[in-house]
């Protein structure tokens, strides 16, 4: 009887336990900041923004920040990334560790001769598929003007399968205001580009509304 | 071909094709006028009768319902009654235990206590001795008068002072006996008032004992109504669960308040000991984890005031012998103590990480902003409810045997009244398709009124012709 009894709990204890989920609720945000000559002064807006972030990801999420130069498809871009701990108290004290990097980065920011924001992005599928994120955001902190290196091959389909891609603060070029369709062309290409590898597209310019970045 | 050019059978005069339609029409409904009477009146008649038994199907369900409930209703007020006048007669008997065991040994102290006040009574009556016989003959010899004889006023004058003398011992006797005797009576008092005490005990007894019959004989009139079935009984008992249902919901939703605030209390750090990122479907495997643990709370305050015999949810917890029932209050009590200490700890987990979370925003946040105030108050009254709450959540399990009890009741006495409804809805239907059969009989009449006006004129006109032959015939016979 007592065999029996202690068999039944054990089955229960399985049955709750052996049950995991598998869809992943975690959220993966990786987030490209342009560090190049035009845009370099912009910075300090981003720092509010990963701010923000660290402030709303939860334990379990991940959080990565890479800047965009030259040649951005290289680990060696990234100037944080974390997994957060399942422990709020250690999630904690991760999150201030990743202000701390993001800080001293913003202090010693250099400007970047050329902005390779296709090869940014596919680092950033990349992490983000690494993670195993229920949900992938693609944050670019630019203003979406590519410029590459001599040589460097970026003109072909990304794929970006369940990736929300929000641009934030895509400032108007002095270019732009003579002939606002540049603005109007270059948002459009990226859209095209997003939406044709699977992901959607979003630009959030406002940045006194953060909380619309994460929004699905 | 269009349809209105199938209906033109008068080529270039739809009008008048419609009149040659029309009256054919008219024709065929008159020659149909029988039969098609009879098809709507079996039609009505049909639906009516399928309604008409449908609704009595209701509403002999509606009855059984209610017998049901009234059977369940009486069976639940005599249940309550009986444990009413069974705690009532545990009274008596506490009662009687208490006061009337003394009482062999109250009726031997009053013994004695009557008995010395009857040997002290006893001992204040007895009257002094009388004076000697002889005393009012000397007495009377003293006053006789002299006449002027020495000798005869020498011994009247002895006689007097021997009678003075006489007096006064005779005075000083019953002096010291009057005094012995109040002596006697003033020891009596103590006796008189522990007396008077003793017996203000016992009245206040049976007083007490008294009112708990007084009590007892209402509860067995409500007992012998319900017994009886009557009908003053059911209405009382049905507005008592009323009451009851409403007034336990009142208090089940106050417990459920205090079941969330307990929650939110405890999921927070609940996240550090099962994770914040796990899930188990769409939920949070700390949110679970702490619905789990208010819930065994919950399930121990059931299982203690089931044991303690508060409730009544569990027959198989009633019916424990007594030594077996004990344990189980020590046990449960031991896991809501257990659990009580662990949600202490929690509320205290929880605000450490909470300050933590505060101090990581202020951090994060780019403009100044004010030092929180550091207080122990807040963490303290957090680890307090923490403890108390489980205990708190305890007590729900009085209003949710009542809940439980009086919606029997209450949803009884829903589902009849809907079903009496049903029944009524059902039958005003069926009389209303019997009357539209009654009058689309009228209106098919309607439609045909002339050829009908036509029958009625020549069926009189026959009818006038037979009987002006039956005139003339009389006549001429």
């Amino acid at each position: 009887m007592k065999k029996l009894l202690a068999l039944g709990l054990l089955s229960l204890l399985l049955l709750v336990s052996g049950c995991p989920d598998t869809t992943s609720h975690s959220q993966g945000v990786y987030m490209l900041l342009d560090s190049s000559g035009t845009y370099k002064k912009e910075i300090k807006r981003a720092q509010a923004i990963i701010n923000y972030l660290l402030g709303t990801l939860q334990p379990g999420d991940s959080l990565a920040v890479a800047r965009i130069d030259s040649a951005s498809f290289s680990e060696k871009d990234i100037i944080s990334k974390m997994t957060f701990d399942r422990r709020p108290s250690m999630t904690n004290q991760q999150k201030r560790l990743f202000k701390q990097r993001v800080d001293e980065f913003v202090a010693n920011v250099k400007g970047s001769a050329y902005t390779d924001i296709t090869g940014g992005v596919l680092q950033a599928v990349e992490y983000l598929n690494e993670t195993g994120a229920g949900r992938k955001h693609i944050l670019i902190f630019s203003d979406l003007k590519e410029e590459l290196v001599k040589g460097h091959v970026r003109d072909f389909p990304i794929q970006l399968s369940e990736c929300k891609v929000v641009a934030l603060n895509v400032t108007k070029l002095r270019s732009d205001n003579v002939d606002p369709r540049e603005y109007y062309k270059r948002v459009d290409q990226w859209k095209e580009r997003v939406e044709a590898g699977g992901g959607h597209w979003r630009v959030v310019n406002d940045l006194e509304r953060l909380e619309s970045i994460l929004a699905d | 071909m269009s349809l209105p050019e199938i209906l033109i059978i008068w080529p270039g005069s739809p009008v008048l094709s419609l009149i040659i339609e029309f009256v054919i029409a008219i024709l065929l409904l008159y020659l149909a006028r029988g039969p098609a009477h009879k098809a709507i009146y079996s039609l009505s008649t049909i639906i009516h009768s399928g309604l008409r038994l449908m609704a009595r199907s209701v509403l002999l369900g509606e009855k059984r319902v209610v017998e049901r409930n009234k059977e369940v209703l009486l069976a639940t007020g005599a249940k309550a009654v009986e444990r009413l006048i069974e705690r009532e007669f545990y009274r008596v008997d506490a009662v009687v235990k208490r006061d009337m065991s003394g009482y062999p040994a109250l009726q031997h102290k009053l013994g004695d206590q009557i008995a010395r006040i009857d040997e002290d009574y006893r001992e204040s009556t007895e009257v002094p001795v009388p004076s000697p016989d002889w005393v009012k003959a000397v007495d009377t010899l003293a006053k006789l008068p002299s006449k002027g004889d020495s000798w005869i006023a020498n011994i009247l004058g002895e006689i007097h002072k021997t009678a003075q003398a006489q007096y006064k011992n005779t005075m000083e006797e019953y002096r010291k006996a009057v005094s012995v005797r109040h002596s006697l009576l003033e020891k009596m008092m103590p006796y008189w008032r522990r007396l008077s005490q003793t017996l203000d005990q016992v009245d206040k007894t049976i007083i007490g004992l008294h009112e708990r019959s007084k009590v007892i004989d209402s509860r067995m009139a409500e007992y012998e109504d319900i017994r009886n079935q009557s009908e003053k009984a059911v209405r009382m008992l049905t507005s008592s669960a009323m009451t009851q249902f409403f007034i336990s919901a009142l208090v089940l939703l106050i417990a459920i308040g205090g079941a969330v605030i307990n929650f939110n209390l405890i999921a927070l750090p609940m996240s550090e000991m099962v994770g914040g990122g796990s899930y188990i479907g769409n939920f949070k495997t700390s949110n679970i984890a702490a619905l789990v643990i208010i819930l065994v709370e919950v399930a121990m305050g059931l299982y203690l005031m089931e044991s303690l015999r508060i409730t009544h949810l569990f027959p198989v917890i009633g019916h424990m012998d007594d030594k077996m029932r004990i344990r189980m209050i020590w046990v449960t009590f031991t896991i809501l103590l257990i659990l009580a200490g662990v949600e202490a700890a929690l509320a205290f987990m929880r605000d450490r990480i909470a300050a933590d979370m505060q101090a990581l925003r202020h951090a994060l946040a780019t403009v100044e902003t004010a030092e929180p105030v550091s207080s122990w108050i807040p963490t303290v009254g957090q680890m307090v409810m923490g403890f108390i709450l489980p205990f708190a959540l305890t007590f729900v399990a009085i209003p949710l045997e009542s809940f439980v009890q009086s919606s029997r009741t209450v949803f009884g006495s829903a589902v009849a009244s809907l079903l009496r409804l049903i029944g009524f809805a059902l039958r005003l239907l069926g009389n209303v398709v019997r009357y539209i059969g009654e009058f689309l009989v009228n209106v098919y009449d309607l439609l045909i009124f002339p050829p009908l006006w036509l029958e009625n004129v020549i069926r009189n006109r026959e009818q006038h012709t037979e009987v002006s032959d039956i005139i003339v015939n009389e006549e001429v016979s």
